[in-house]
């Protein structure tokens, strides 16, 4: 939507509302800081943690980059691997048969109870946090992949068959076209837990990103520099979902209009 | 030698959990001519699509024979143009890439493929819609489409399986003459599937018309009015006279055969 047809008719409620939203919770903040006299350290009035924000803006911006490094790199290697594995599984009965079930039950397994071994195999380095990124971020992809290339009509792949078509024709020109508007819903859901892995993997051990700021600074009982952290860490997980969603509107030539979508 | 020779098909299908086959298609015999129109014309579910496919070489018979051209069908063959019931156009192709789809898997996508593909988007009155998106069209025109996609690499045999069953009466019989007109333009051999009576009768040459499951031919009947067809063909005494013969092998008409004349 061009901002012209958003400033048209009921519009500027589109640009005006939110905004005004936002204002009217942090009214809400400050006022409930002052009402009832709740100490800095349990909730930092917002101007407290704007401040905090701005005077360790250098530090918030070096973590913010840590995390994101592990979020992009762990999303990225989740696309990587989940797309041709969900291929692999959807194209071979053999394979599916063999590996479906066990995907089912390693989905299960809540990942975050995985970071601690995680820790012990990689160390405290970027590359456990990865790891948890990718493998939360990975599921998602698989499945949604795997149900996009399943979803293709069963006629479209009859009328490539009744042509000859080579498994690469279909797959490149029927299937994996079908399969593409899964692959960005899947893709969606994948960015933003794998920012949760990052942080999760953070927690269990590390030394940077915001997830480590975030357990110093409350053990230093610094609350508004935890709270800026926070405010960072929110920043990041929209900042990345909104490259998702850009990627999709690149790719909206090859997509089915959005009414025909689940998403 | 006829262009298409039937002889004693039969499919059969397993069914889980049972030891006794579900016979689908039993005993079908029947012979086409190059350009002829044969319709497939039976209740819904009776096999008659089953048939289809299996003269499209997309499923195998149990038994029996198909010869197309004198070679036996069992595999499906690029000289064949399949249209489904619904349109099945690729949502994220434009018409004219969706009617080039087949001349790409077939590696003949050229300049001549796209001028076919242009002749045909104007035989069907879509040109105008040539890059429009196949959300952005009605039910009859993606049909329309999907009839263009077909066609595009020239078949030497058309298969339609319900092609216009899913559109509305009046849509329908615009359909049936567009596509009367394109066989008169591009003597197509078709052979396709309805449940529609006076569809049947309108468009082929011969309508072999199936009785319920298994599916076993009933009748077989020449449709002797000349073409070209057009409205006043279907209010002419011969053609109610085809459509209670039809109606009687269906059984949706009760009364004895000499009642007729």
């Amino acid at each position: 939507m061009r901002l012209t047809d958003l400033l048209a008719g009921d519009g500027w409620k589109r640009l005006l509302y939110p905004p005004l939203g936002i204002a009217l919770a942090l009214i809400l903040w400050h006022w409930v800081c002052v009402q009832f006299g709740i100490s800095t350290t349990v909730l930092p009035k917002p101007g407290l943690v704007l401040d905090a924000a701005i005077a360790r803006r250098a530090l918030l911006a070096a973590e913010s980059w840590v995390t994101f490094k592990e979020t992009v790199y762990g999303f990225v290697l989740a696309l990587a691997l989940g797309v041709p594995i969900a291929v692999a599984i959807t194209a071979s009965k053999t394979l599916n048969l063999m590996f479906a079930p066990l995907l089912i039950a390693l989905q299960s397994v809540p990942k975050v109870a995985l970071a601690p071994i995680l820790l012990v195999w990689l160390g405290t380095g970027i590359e456990s946090k990865l790891a948890i990124a990718w493998l939360v971020a990975f599921f998602p992809i698989v499945v949604d992949t795997a149900a996009g290339l399943q979803s293709t009509p069963r006629e479209l792949l009859e009328l490539a068959r009744s042509l000859r078509a080579s498994r690469w024709q279909i797959f490149s020109k029927v299937q994996f076209p079908a399969a593409l508007p899964y692959i960005v819903t899947g893709s969606k859901v994948a960015v933003t837990l794998a920012v949760i892995g990052a942080v999760i993997g953070e927690f269990v051990g590390s030394s940077e990103g915001l997830g480590y700021l975030l357990l110093t600074a409350t053990s230093q009982i610094d609350s508004p520099l935890a709270f800026a952290a926070l405010f960072a860490l929110a920043a990041l997980g929209i900042l990345v979902y909104l490259a998702v969603v850009a990627a999709e509107w690149l790719l909206a030539p090859l997509l089915p209009p959005a009414a025909d979508r689940r998403d | 030698m006829s262009f298409g020779v039937l002889e004693r098909v039969r499919k059969e299908f397993l069914r889980p959990g049972r030891t006794v086959p579900m016979v689908a298609i039993d005993e079908a015999s029947f012979a086409f001519e190059e350009g002829e129109l044969v319709a497939l014309l039976g209740p819904s579910g009776c096999g008659k699509t089953t048939l289809l496919r299996i003269i499209a070489g997309l499923i195998q018979k149990t038994s029996g024979s198909v010869r197309i051209r004198g070679e036996e069908v069992d595999a499906p063959h690029p000289d064949f143009g399949f249209v489904f019931q619904t349109p099945n156009l690729m949502p994220w192709r434009n018409v004219l890439d969706n009617v080039l789809f087949p001349m790409e898997i077939l590696r003949r996508r050229d300049a001549a493929a796209k001028s076919r593909a242009l002749e045909l988007l104007e035989m069907t009155g879509l040109i105008e819609f040539e890059q429009a998106r196949p959300h952005q069209l009605s039910g009859g025109m993606q049909q329309r489409v999907a009839l263009c996609r077909a066609l595009i690499h020239e078949p030497a045999l058309l298969l339609m399986d319900e092609p216009f069953g899913a559109l509305d009466e009046l849509t329908r019989m615009e359909m049936n003459d567009l596509l009367l007109d394109i066989r008169a333009r591009t003597r197509a051999t078709l052979v396709f599937v309805t449940h529609s009576i006076s569809e049947a009768i309108y468009l082929s040459d011969q309508v072999l018309v199936f009785s319920k499951r298994p599916a076993r031919i009933a009748e077989h009947i020449r449709v002797e009015l000349p073409y070209p067809r057009s409205a006043p063909t279907r209010y002419v005494p011969q053609f109610t006279a085809l459509e209670r013969r039809a109606s009687r092998a269906l059984g949706v008409l009760h009364e004895p055969a000499d009642a007729a004349h």
